[in-house]
Formats: C-alpha cells, structure tokens, sequence
C-alpha cells in the first residue's frame, strides 16, 4: 500500500484519499516551442523501476496538490514536498539517496 | 418564507452506534490567509472562537470553527445565522483577500453515538481511528467509501460527519451498514 503524507495539511493516508497527477518536473513547453519539444512534453514520460518524482493531489482532504519522490518498486517514500517548486528540493535527493545511492532519474542524481 | 428541511428528514438508525442525520445546520465557507489579524479577528468576533490550529476544530455552544486546509475554515452555526453571518465577514473582510460563502444547503449532516464510532468510521474511510491517533478537538477531511466527507468527535463516542448534501442517502446508507448489529469487529478502539 503507498501511504503519503501531504506537506501542505500534515495528514498521513494511504493513497486513496489522493490523486495521482503523474510526472512531476515537467517543462511545459507552450507556443514558442519547437516540435520535438512539445512532442517531448506531450507524449515523453518516465516509466522508471525504482526512484520518481510525481505530483499528487490530496483530492479528499486539504485539496492541494504537491510533490513525491518514491519507489515504484517498493512503495517507498523517500518524502514529500511543495508544489511550488521545478526541481527537487536539496534534503529529499539526500534522503533519496541514503536508500538509494546512485540513483537517478532524468538528469538528476 | 419557506421552512428548511434536511435533506433526509432526520433519518434514523438503530444499530451497535445510533446514526442520526441531523437538523438543517449553518455552515459558511470561509477562505483567505488564516495567518492574518484581521481574518482572525473577524472569526471570534462572529463566533466567539479563536481560529483552530493545523487539523483542528473549535467548538463552542453554537457555534464550531473547523479547519479545512491551509487557506480554508468551515464555520458552523445556527441555519438562520448563515447570511447575516456571511454579511459580517464580507464586511469584515473588506479589501482583504478572502471568501465568504453559505453553503448551509449543499451539505448534510450526521451524528454517531455509542461506544463502536470509532469503528463505524474505521470502515468507510483510511483513517487511523485509534484513541492515540485521532481525538476531539481534531477534524479530518477524508473519503468516507466513494465520497468525500469531514467528520470530527465533540467528544469520545461521538462523531459528526457532514458530506455534501446530493450524497447524503448514500452517506446514511454506508453508515447504517458500518453500524449494523452483527458487524461489529472489536478492534479495541
Ligand atoms: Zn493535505
């Protein structure tokens, strides 16, 4: 069972009470884009055995959407954190990789 | 003026808990900065309650002030109080960054009493029931089976729950279920 904690009310569910709103991180590349880069951002996703970023929603509850890194393996966690953010925060790539040393995802590690 | 009926006439059920839908209550939805002196001030001077902390619920005689996220309140009232309530804070309020709106009429409202409440909710919705874990004074927005719903404890053995008003057979429906005589699992709760 995936069990989250949303960083914006502080409530630990389990993931029915949210909503998965897919990859986190995407560039959103709009009108002065070139085609292979809205192509990229339309259909290219991430499907990794192991470490992702997603967004959710705590659609039951506080309503707000934010971020997850966790294991698409294992159900891990390695933590939550703001929507209000492009790239993952500083202290979740560490606790990512405390459990996972040498991961990496896109062009993070 | 036409009288305000629930939306199940006060149903109900006698199982392990008692399930009673309750009278038409006042309920307005409150949004802005929660932080601000002024949102604060405007909620104790209409309620007479301080604004609850993180996942907490106020409550006083009549009236009750449930945080529903980080921007969000639920005031509840007496079902006459609603509008002029909602005057008071656009009055209050004004040139603030903040909503107020009745939404007395969109939700239904139901109580739980006996020793099992906590069970009946352990089965309908992903929330740890548990005395450590959920208490009164705490409010939780949650699922309750297909739909959403608040539900909070004036006190140990009992719980209100309010879910919007067009799901309010399928809320009594579940909860009749969940409280049937014959289902309870004794979790020890
Ligand atoms: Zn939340």
């Amino acid at each position: 069972m995936l069990i989250l904690t949303c960083p914006c009310c502080g409530v630990t569910a389990e993931e029915t009470e949210f909503h998965g709103g897919g990859e986190a991180h995407l560039t959103r590349h709009g009108p002065d884009s070139d085609d292979d880069q809205f192509h990229d951002y339309l259909f290219m996703r991430e499907n990794p055995r192991g470490v992702h970023f997603e967004r959710w929603r705590h659609v039951y509850g506080c309503g707000k959407w934010f971020h997850a890194a966790r294991d698409t393996v294992t159900l891990e966690v390695f933590g939550t954190y703001p929507a209000q953010t492009t790239e993952p925060p500083q202290h979740i790539r560490e606790a990512i990789s405390a459990r996972r040393p040498g991961w990496s995802w896109r062009g993070l590690s | 003026m036409s009288e305000p009926v629930s939306a199940l006439g006060g149903l109900r059920y006698e199982g392990f808990v008692r399930v009673e839908e309750l009278p038409p209550r006042g309920m307005v939805t409150l949004r802005g900065d929660l932080g601000s002196e002024g949102l604060r001030r405007a909620v104790r001077d209409l309620t007479g309650l301080d604004v609850p902390d993180a996942g907490g619920v106020s409550q006083g005689a009549e009236h009750a002030v449930a945080w529903m996220s980080p921007d969000e309140l639920l005031l509840l009232m007496p079902h006459a109080a609603a509008p002029e309530a909602v005057t008071q804070l656009q009055a209050a309020l004004a040139g603030e960054h903040a909503m107020a709106v009745e939404v007395s009429d969109a939700r239904a409202m139901f109580r739980l009493t006996g020793s099992g409440v906590r069970e009946v909710v352990a089965k309908l919705a992903p929330v740890d029931m548990s005395r450590a874990a959920f208490r009164p004074g705490m409010i939780r927005r949650t699922r309750v089976a297909q739909v959403a719903a608040a539900l909070w404890m004036p006190e140990e053995d009992c719980v209100e729950l309010v879910c919007f008003r067009s799901v309010a057979a399928y809320v009594f429906g579940l909860l009749k279920v969940s409280a049937a005589k014959g289902g309870e699992v004794g979790a020890g709760y």
